[in-house]
């Protein structure tokens, strides 16, 4: 190591999205034996909104801030605009996601300890986008996916609740371990953990910087839920309280995937021939998977689940152009994409509240018409999913796809066209059962009396349909935004 | 003014969908935005410069500047005849739709409004993305309009029409993205001419399958008879315009040599459609089958117009576009009131209409003998301008579209007397009344602008290209 073992300077307000998301779950945890029973809930789930509410603001004054990017803590973490709007990404997410949680009716016990785990795995994220080497990499890894591991089975009642948290912890930790024995192959290949030290080290093509890069790389597919590491996905989707499925569909893969194309740019510029062949690759088998998966799915969450590693391939063509303009690609992307997967887990845990059994494309009948509001929401999202003119998912493809042909894979612009040909199948699937089926026409379990109002997840399920349509008209400031947050990465 | 062409109808999409009116005041206000959407265009066709041609009353802002993406809508002299087309259709419909009562108004209301921003997008768009985006706006208002208020076999017909047109769409995107990017641009002005014939087939395939040419069809039988008539009378009156909009605007336009190299093939297709077509149409068993097959006919015979590339072919299907979507819409709307009062469509159960009720008879019959182009009817002009600019590319592509309205006869003779001649058939009771009030104030201003055009077709073929020379306009790309 070049860094002397002094005490390193600390720049606390690059620091401050993290630690104020830190002091959130801690205060929040503390709810759970100081706050008496009944104001509990209400108490530490606005001090974990809250958390999110300041970390977002301190995201962005961080971003208007670092328009020059550098390392701080001894170069352990970076301060500049990419992570910062990664860091807006996940706390905004987090911020959505305390509102559909609140009324989730499972969780009355543990209620303090959850938004405590909700508001620290956030605070993980904004510091994992923020890492500038492998040690900081690995333990803000670590430390989100240890939150959601136990967010995953909180709810032990809950059927499925704690086989999901049991297969995510076990392959989590495979992929982890996978991650972490790359780190130390490239480590041992470079003698270097910093990424511009493992760039400026490594040679071309060394068979064992090579061992750990794709190492790494399968690491990342385990988190980003890109085929063919995806296979945990459906399951923890499912099991997992809908709330938890919602903010890690979309706080996880922001990240997973931010990170990914800051590590493969930053570090490994060498072997950036092999590493965007690679990702590619990849990227086709998600759309393959991912889209002919859930074209027989009948429960909404698996298909959501099979639809998120479709989404992860359309990701990873961006990541895999290796270019600014796939880093603008991926950056714009991810903003719709979160709020589009939010919105419809959010109309998901709604429609699960009313019934309380998993909501599948059957009992989803004739919802569209009861509940105009989240009926329509959710045909927006699924029209969003499906890249349809009028929600940002249409933009964030188009760019997706422009970053393939600038790099000259007009191939991979033909696959994701395919894939998404086919995923209009279960996209419309879900729009025709919600508004085409009559309510009568289907054998339904009586649901008793009118479903109890919840203003805060339709609050939540609003917003996310703003910033879906909204990010169609206001391409502009986004491009603008993700612009300068690639500026920060050497391409 | 375009912008607010686009603009009024979705606004009041939005209103109708937002403020909790009851049916009649959604209707009224739907129909009241229809109407002053009529109006706008009045304005615009009287103030638009012939003369001068080219394009007017253009409005350019920038989408996102890194890819050269912009909203940028003008109209040129063909596009204003098309987007009379629309905003007439759309009125009329919108009106038959509230006669009629359809549950759930507001929703139904909201989406007319809607599809006809949409269409009218999608004749003033001027960059590529935006010409896209509306395109596939279209889209969504349908599946729901066919897919909600259609008939028993909708689920159906809703799924093969949307996976037929969005794998030409997407298509398209792709041939978009790579057209778009190799330029530089996206704006349809501005970006050059291109000789990829990869890109070419892009876009022809998503416009093949929207028109429909042959063998793209499959779609079109059962989304034209399980959606609701006014649905159907927009479907093949004005949404398969946007198609044919496509070949003239941007495959014929923008890729002069490709154009040529597929002549042949994609003529060779148009006319085995517009024969198929005809015999389909001769054969169906129902109402609206032989208006469904007969537009597929058309379609060929337009798109055969548009690439003969000339003068005379190019006047004759802008002529024929019109005409044709007066037309179909027209027989849409009358199938619909004829199925409301026999509750059926099949030929063979209808029969003697004709007695009794005089305004059926004469509209129906008006219409028809316009269809089958009579000569001094506005489809024998935009038939005949068709034909003799095919002519101009081979004689034999003429000929067959001469057979082409002998069989036209055929079906439509076929369909006339099944409905009004003949013995009183068993689905029709005497109780079935003549046209009311409503359904004339609907369906004859359709047949008077049908007339107006027979009186003056040069109305739309002297006032299409600049000067009159569509060959040299499209060929200049349309500057």
């Amino acid at each position: 190591m070049q860094h002397s073992f002094g005490r390193p300077q600390v720049d606390w307000f690059a620091l401050a999205p993290v630690n104020a998301l830190l002091l959130a779950a801690a205060l929040a945890l503390l709810c759970a034996v100081l706050v008496p029973r009944p104001w509990r809930k209400d108490v530490s789930a606005a001090l974990c909104a809250a958390g999110y509410a300041v970390a977002f603001g301190f995201a962005v004054a961080l971003y208007v801030r670092s328009a020059q990017g550098h390392g701080i803590v001894a170069d352990a973490i970076r301060r500049d605009r990419f992570a910062e709007l990664a860091g807006m990404i996940v706390a905004g997410s987090g911020l959505v996601a305390v509102g559909i949680s609140y009324r989730e009716r499972a969780r009355e016990d543990h209620v303090a300890e959850y938004y405590s785990l909700l508001a620290a795995a956030g605070g993980g994220m904004a510091f994992f986008v923020a890492a500038n080497n492998l040690m900081t990499l690995f333990l803000a890894l670590e430390w989100f996916s240890l939150c959601l591991y136990i967010l995953c089975a909180i709810d032990r009642d809950r059927l499925g609740g704690l086989e999901a948290a049991l297969k995510y912890l076990v392959i989590g930790g495979f992929g982890s371990a996978v991650l972490l024995f790359g780190s130390a192959l490239v480590y041992g290949a470079t003698g270097a953990l910093d990424f511009p030290g493992i760039a400026a080290a490594g040679a071309e093509h060394d068979t064992l910087l090579v061992f750990g890069l794709a190492m790494i790389i399968a690491g990342f597919g385990f988190k980003a839920s890109a085929a063919p590491f995806h296979m945990w996905t459906p399951d923890v989707y499912e099991g997992a309280p809908t709330p938890v499925t919602a903010f890690m569909s979309a706080a996880t893969k922001t990240v997973a995937l931010v990170v990914a194309l800051r590590v493969l740019v930053t570090a490994f510029p060498h072997d950036a021939d092999l590493w965007t062949v690679a990702i590619a690759v990849i990227a086709v088998f998600s759309l393959v998977v991912g889209n002919f998966a859930a074209l027989v799915q009948k429960t909404v969450k698996r298909m959501l689940a099979y639809s998120s590693i479709s989404h992860a391939g359309f990701m990873l063509i961006a990541v895999a152009a290796n270019s600014a303009l796939g880093a603008r690609a991926l950056l714009y992307y991810l903003v719709p994409y979160a709020a589009t997967s939010l919105g419809a887990f959010a109309v998901v845990a709604a429609r699960e509240r009313e019934l309380g059994v998993p909501v599948t494309y059957e009992n989803m009948a004739g919802f569209g018409w009861e509940r105009p509001l989240l009926g329509i929401s959710m045909w927006a999202f699924m029209l969003g999913f499906a890249g349809f003119p009028l929600t940002g998912g249409f933009v964030g493809k188009f760019y997706v796809f422009a970053a393939a042909y600038r790099h000259g894979w007009t191939w991979l612009v033909i696959v994701g066209v395919l894939a998404t040909l086919v995923s209009l199948y279960y996209y419309l699937g879900l729009v025709r059962a919600m508004f085409m089926r009559r309510t009568e026409d289907l054998q339904l379990a009586p649901i008793g009396g009118s479903p109890p109002r919840d203003a805060l997840l339709q609050t939540s399920v609003f917003a996310c349909l703003v910033v879906t349509v909204g990010s169609f008209f206001a391409v502009q400031p986004l491009i603008d935004l993700a612009k300068h947050a690639a500026n920060s990465l050497p391409f | 003014m375009t912008t607010l062409l686009i603009v009024l109808p979705l606004a009041a999409a939005l209103i109708v969908w937002i403020l909790p009116l009851n049916q009649v005041s959604a209707g009224s206000l739907a129909l009241l935005a229809a109407l002053a959407e009529v109006g706008i265009w009045i304005q615009l066709l009287v103030r638009y410069d012939f003369a001068a041609g080219g394009l007017q009353f253009s409005d350019r802002r920038s989408w996102f500047s890194d890819l050269d993406v912009s909203y940028h809508v003008g109209v040129y002299a063909f596009s204003v005849w098309l987007i009379g087309l629309t905003v007439i259709v759309m009125a009329a419909t919108i009106a038959y739709a509230f006669w009629a009562g359809r549950e759930r108004t507001r929703a139904y209301m909201g989406l007319m409004l809607f599809l006809t921003g949409a269409i009218v997008g999608v004749f003033t768009a001027q960059d590529l993305l935006l010409f896209y985006a509306f395109f596939e706006a279209m889209l969504i208002p349908l599946y729901v309009l066919v897919g909600v208020w259609g008939g028993p076999g909708r689920m159906g017909a809703t799924l093969k029409f949307v996976l037929y047109t969005m794998a030409g769409s997407l298509l398209m995107l792709a041939a978009i993205v790579v057209y778009g990017l190799s330029e530089n641009t996206f704006d349809l002005v501005k970006i050059g001419q291109s000789s990829s014939q990869w890109i070419f087939l892009g876009f022809v395939a998503a416009f093949a399958i929207k028109a429909p040419l042959f063998p793209l069809h499959g779609w079109l039988p059962d989304a034209y008879r399980e959606s609701s008539p006014e649905v159907a009378a927009v479907l093949s009156g004005v949404v398969s315009k946007a198609a044919a909009y496509g070949f003239l605007r941007i495959a014929v336009a923008k890729f002069p040599e490709p154009a040529h190299d597929f002549r042949a093939p994609i003529l060779a297709l148009a006319a085995v459609g517009l024969v198929y077509g005809s015999l389909l149409a001769f054969r169906a068993p129902d109402l609206r089958g032989v208006v469904a097959y007969s537009s597929l006919a058309q379609m060929g015979l337009i798109t055969m117009g548009v690439f003969a590339v000339n003068d005379l072919g190019l006047d004759g299907s802008v002529l024929q576009m019109v005409n044709h979507g007066f037309i179909s819409a027209t027989l849409f709307l009358l199938a619909g009131m004829v199925e409301r009062r026999a509750l059926t469509g099949e030929l063979g159960r209808l029969g003697g209409m004709a007695r009794g009720r005089p305004a059926l008879a004469t509209l129906l019959m008006t219409t028809g003998v316009i269809a089958l182009a009579v000569p001094l009817s506005s489809a024998f002009a935009g038939e005949f301008l068709i034909l003799a600019g095919v002519f101009q590319r081979g004689w034999g592509w003429a000929v067959v579209g001469a057979l082409a309205m002998v069989l036209a006869a055929m079906y439509v003779l076929r369909l006339v007397s099944a409905v009004l001649h003949r013995e009183v058939g068993p689905a029709v009771s005497d109780a079935a009344l003549d046209l009311r009030p409503a359904e004339l104030g609907v369906t004859v201003p359709l047949v008077a602008c049908l007339l107006a055009l027979s009186v003056w077709p040069a109305a739309i073929t002297q006032h299409s290209f600049r000067g009159d020379h569509g060959g040299a306009d499209v060929s200049a790309q349309f500057k």
